[in-house]
């Protein structure tokens, strides 16, 4: 860096990498996180596809970004943008909104030509003035040009000299932000490793955008972005739908048996089943059935087999398995039921994200049917909600839904590789050979945790007949006696309550002698956390706690909201958490901050409405 | 060694009270699956029976083997991950006309072509007896029923010709009052690797009565069923002088010595053909001009399902030989922060 260069120390900073879902942004937004996160930075991204698979190139409609947030004090993938890199007018006019008042544009000049603004239907010949963008933030470069210079001797074809622009851009980021260029060579060489050629031309022209930032964009502040202490260890890139997947196999190592999938592709729940489906390397058994219900009972067939069974759906998938899910609660058999949630209702808006879904995962069956609920915070956090799903569903025979949603189950973060000691031993309540003497019958429970013991077909002896019909708690048999019914129901429903005793107290986050506690569960944690941190760190006390497990509620919940003032629940939909806590504990308002967008909060937002309670 | 282990009937059987009607053909078809696997000769917690809703997805509480008595026409669907969480077991599928054919069709269709290794048991009364007496996928056109008082405006499926649709490897059929062929065809289902259907035509008593008897009253049977047995001549009728021949592209019925045919003219049996043409025509005859097929029809090898997957996931992990979960991650992209 010459001397020249002005160097602005940030804390974090948020990259947006726009252009058309061809011009591969996710792969250069990708690079730069790994990158970054190789360095210290704690990273959060998050990556914003159109709805079309192959929108007409250059279009609106076929722009596609990636978001990248890098820093210290990183929980989400940021509200805004401090650089916008967009390779064409489309791209700019889309993405232009997400970028922070006073923020840097980094535009291809070479694909902002008369047949490019009309396609981005401009009215003008001048996009930035058109947009009312100033010109002393854009940064334009001719990027197409540049590739082209850069890669004339390489042998390669025009159009595939082309593709290569978007590493030019990563170069030139790469450049703005101090980041060792070198590092995203060689994840650029391993990832063409099959195409040396590729791999070459990638590299150098890498290189020739950072250097060309050196040179020429001398006088443009670059940054600095401070390092958190993050802990030692090996990291990884992971996303919410892998994390998901991963937390699964590694239940099953930890219990001792194989994983089934029962699935049927459904956005954006569909990398699930793509993840298990490549895992055969581990015996992972990832079956595509003909439907959603045949994903839920194949799953269920499989937890009858003695597997630990998933099925992974979004919100209209869940509807269709229902009956399925209230099957396995009457057979009592442990299930994972993965519902990775969309905008809805209906078919909705499938590439986008919300809560919606969490009364149809408390209730959505016919009878009393309670199942666990839980829900995963973050993309990590996915990880660890599908092994406590898993390892809740097999000791106490149940089926457990967990809830996603299509921000975190997109989004990644750097993750830390558990060593296997990490985590709990999962302890399936099986029969013991004694108990046939003893009059065993399948419905028989343990006494103090009311689960059933789990005789698993090819176990000699314990020959027994389940089924979706009331059974009687003695003899297992049918039964359609009132009195016996009411047991059952009771049973099953003490089975759930008493999971309670196992799942973590809720911890209180913020500054916990407040007046004001703010509620949250699942995937809204990041932009809560950064919200109410912000707040804490200006001097405005706020509380917070946020909810992995729903239903049963952690044991603390009730006496932890009795000492809040002011009890904000804040979803992202219409207040469905707020209505479960207000029958749950009774007597205490709670204040409801609710969005409906299809969109995750901002954490602006939440601190504007935040400070409005407390200065009320 | 339970290898060596025989079984009798009585091995298969539960504790629990049979509950279906007086007269039921699923009393005489439960007695047939029981003696099948005594034959077939699999231990009983060796043995899954899985069911959907129905009368004879009552079948599985009657049997002393593992049994899953699960929700409507899902049964396909839960019986296949049974097989595929744990191939060792033999599985078995019971279902009704509306069960299987009906609300579980898309299952049904689905596990045939996948050629999963389940033995479907298709118990074809042509109505709904659980919900009493409304018309199934399989009622004739025009029968009037509680819920068609003026006669169905449709037309049924026949369920061989659903089966040969979805690529099946195995088809068979039986009349409850048949025990031996019931039997007979059971025992080919468990020993054939891949999806077995065997349809048993059951008589109704309460809400169908005497619906199949034109093929199955003792008087007529003879003559209105052929028995098919592979490599054997189609011959049938009650004097054993009947016999199929091909005549142009389609099948006819002859009297052999009569219009010049001879034993000769009599085709062959040939269930292992892969070739479904001639087994469709087979399954399609009616007991009208041309005799019921009863027997084994088709029984092709083919690639099944399980064994596939097996065979997949061990060429998978024999590459690859990761022992855990975190040998796989450690060996993707990460970093080290020391």
């Amino acid at each position: 860096m010459t001397e020249s260069t002005k160097v602005k120390v940030l804390e974090k900073v948020v990259v947006r990498f726009s252009g058309d879902s061809g011009d591969g942004m996710q792969l250069a937004g990708n690079i730069f996180s790994a990158i970054s996160a190789a360095i210290g930075n704690e990273i959060s991204t998050f990556p914003d596809y159109p709805a079309e698979i192959r929108a007409p190139q250059g279009t609106l409609s076929g722009v596609s970004g990636f978001q990248v947030h890098i820093g210290k004090g990183v929980y989400t993938p940021g509200d805004k943008a401090d650089v916008l890199v967009a390779m064409n007018p489309a791209a700019l006019k889309t993405q232009i909104q997400f970028l922070k008042k006073g923020g840097v544009v980094i535009i291809d000049t070479d694909s902002f030509k008369e047949a490019d603004l009309k396609k981005a239907l401009y009215e003008t010949d001048d996009a930035i003035a058109e947009l009312g963008i100033d010109p002393a933030q854009v940064m334009s470069v001719a990027i197409t040009t540049l590739t082209k210079e850069s890669l004339a001797d390489s042998g390669l074809d025009v159009k595939s000299i082309v593709r290569c622009k978007n590493i030019f851009a990563l170069g030139l980021v790469c450049w703005l932000f101090d980041r060792p260029v070198s590092q995203a060579g060689n994840m650029l060489s391993h990832k063409f490793a099959k195409k040396p050629t590729i791999a070459e031309a990638n590299v150098k022209v890498l290189n020739d955008g950072y250097n060309y930032g050196n040179n020429i964009h001398a006088s443009v502040s670059t940054y600095r972005v401070e390092s958190a202490s993050v802990r030692k260890g090996i990291y990884t890139d992971l996303n919410g739908n892998t994390a998901t997947a991963w937390g699964l196999i590694a239940a099953a190592e930890k219990a001792g048996l194989p994983l089934f999938l029962g699935s049927y592709p459904i956005t954006p729940a569909t990398d699930i089943l793509h993840e298990l489906a490549k895992r055969k390397d581990l015996g992972v058994k990832a079956v595509q059935m003909e439907d959603e219900i045949a994903g839920a009972c194949s799953a269920i067939g499989a937890a009858f087999a003695g597997n630990l069974a998933a099925t992974s759906t979004s919100g209209p998938g869940l509807a269709l398995k229902s009956e399925a899910i209230g099957l396995a609660v009457m057979a009592e058999l442990p299930l994972v039921v993965i519902d990775v949630q969309r905008g809805g209702p209906s078919t909705g808006l499938p590439t986008k994200t919300e809560q919606t879904d969490l009364l149809q995962a408390l209730y959505g069956r016919n009878g009393e049917s309670p199942v666990v609920v839980v829900a995963a915070s973050t993309p990590a956090n996915c990880y660890d909600m599908a092994f406590n799903a898993a390892k809740i569903a097999l000791e106490h025979m149940t089926p457990v839904i967990l809830l996603t949603d299509g921000f975190i189950a997109n989004g990644s973060t750097a993750w830390r590789v558990p060593e296997e000691d990490e985590y709990p031993e999962i302890r399936p309540n099986y029969v013991k050979p004694e108990m046939l003497a003893e009059g065993w019958k399948p419905y028989m429970r343990n006494p103090e945790t009311q689960v059933r013991y789990w005789a698993v077909p090819g176990m000699e002896g314990f020959m027994h007949r389940l089924g979706g019909l009331e059974k009687d708690a003695k003899t297992s048999a049918i039964s359609t006696d009132p009195a016996n019914h009411a047991v059952m129901v009771a049973a099953r429903q003490a089975k759930i309550d008493n999971v309670a005793k196992e799942i973590p107290q809720l911890e209180v986050l913020g500054n916990p002698d407040s007046d004001l506690l703010v509620v949250g569960w699942g995937g809204t944690y990041g932009h809560l956390y950064s919200a109410v941190t912000e707040m804490c760190n200006e001097g405005k006390d706020v509380a917070m706690i946020h909810f992995n497990y729903i239903n049963p509620l952690p044991s603390n919940a009730e006496e932890i909201i009795r000492r809040y003032k002011k009890v904000v629940v804040c979803e992202l939909n219409n207040g469905q958490f707020a209505s479960y806590l207000a029958g749950k504990i009774p007597g205490v308002e709670f204040l409801r901050y609710n969005k409906v967008e299809g969109q995750p909060f901002s954490s602006a937002e939440l601190v504007e409405h935040f400070t409005q309670l407390i200065e009320k | 060694m339970e290898e060596n282990k025989t079984y009798t009937a009585q091995d298969f059987k539960s504790d629990q009270y049979v509950r279906w009607c007086p007269g039921c053909g699923d009393h005489a078809i439960v007695n047939a699956l029981q003696k099948a696997m005594a034959e077939v000769g699999v231990a009983p917690h060796k043995t899954a029976v899985i069911s959907g809703i129905g009368c004879s997805s009552r079948l599985p509480y009657y049997m002393g083997t593992y049994g899953f008595h699960t929700i409507h026409g899902r049964g396909g669907a839960i019986a296949s991950g049974v097989k595929m969480a744990n191939p060792e077991l033999t599985v078995w599928q019971v279902s009704g006309d509306g069960d299987c054919l009906a609300i579980g069709g898309n299952h049904f269709i689905h596990e045939v072509r996948r050629n999963i290794d389940i033995n479907i048991l298709l118990m074809n009364n042509k109505i709904y007896g659980l919900t009493k007496g409304q018309y199934s996928p399989t009622t004739d056109r025009g029968s009037v029923t509680k819920s068609s008082p003026y006669g169905t405006v449709e037309d049924p499926f026949i369920p061989a010709e659903l089966v040969f649709g979805a690529r099946g490897t195995f088809f068979a059929r039986s009349l409850d009052v048949e025990m031996a062929t019931t039997v007979e065809i059971l025992a080919a289902a468990a020993a054939h690797k891949g999806a077995a259907v065997c349809e048993v035509l059951q008589n109704c008593v309460i809400f169908n009565h005497n619906i199949h008897s034109y093929v199955a009253d003792k008087e007529v049977r003879a003559d209105r069923t052929i028995h098919l047995r592979h490599g054997e001549k189609m011959i049938f009728g009650k004097e054993n002088n009947r016999g199929i021949v091909l005549d142009g592209y389609m099948l006819k019925a002859v009297t052999i010595g009569e219009d010049g045919y001879t034993m000769d003219d009599v085709l062959v049996h040939d269930a292992k053909n892969p070739n479904n043409v001639l087994h469709q025509m087979l399954a399609m005859m009616d007991g009208h001009d041309l005799p019921l097929a009863l027997g084994v029809i088709r029984d092709v090898d083919a690639p099944n399902y399980t064994d596939e997957l097996t065979r997949q996931v061990e060429e998978v992990k024999g590459k690859k030989n990761f022992k855990s979960l975190r040998e796989y991650i450690l060996s993707g992209d990460t970093w080290e922060v020391k």
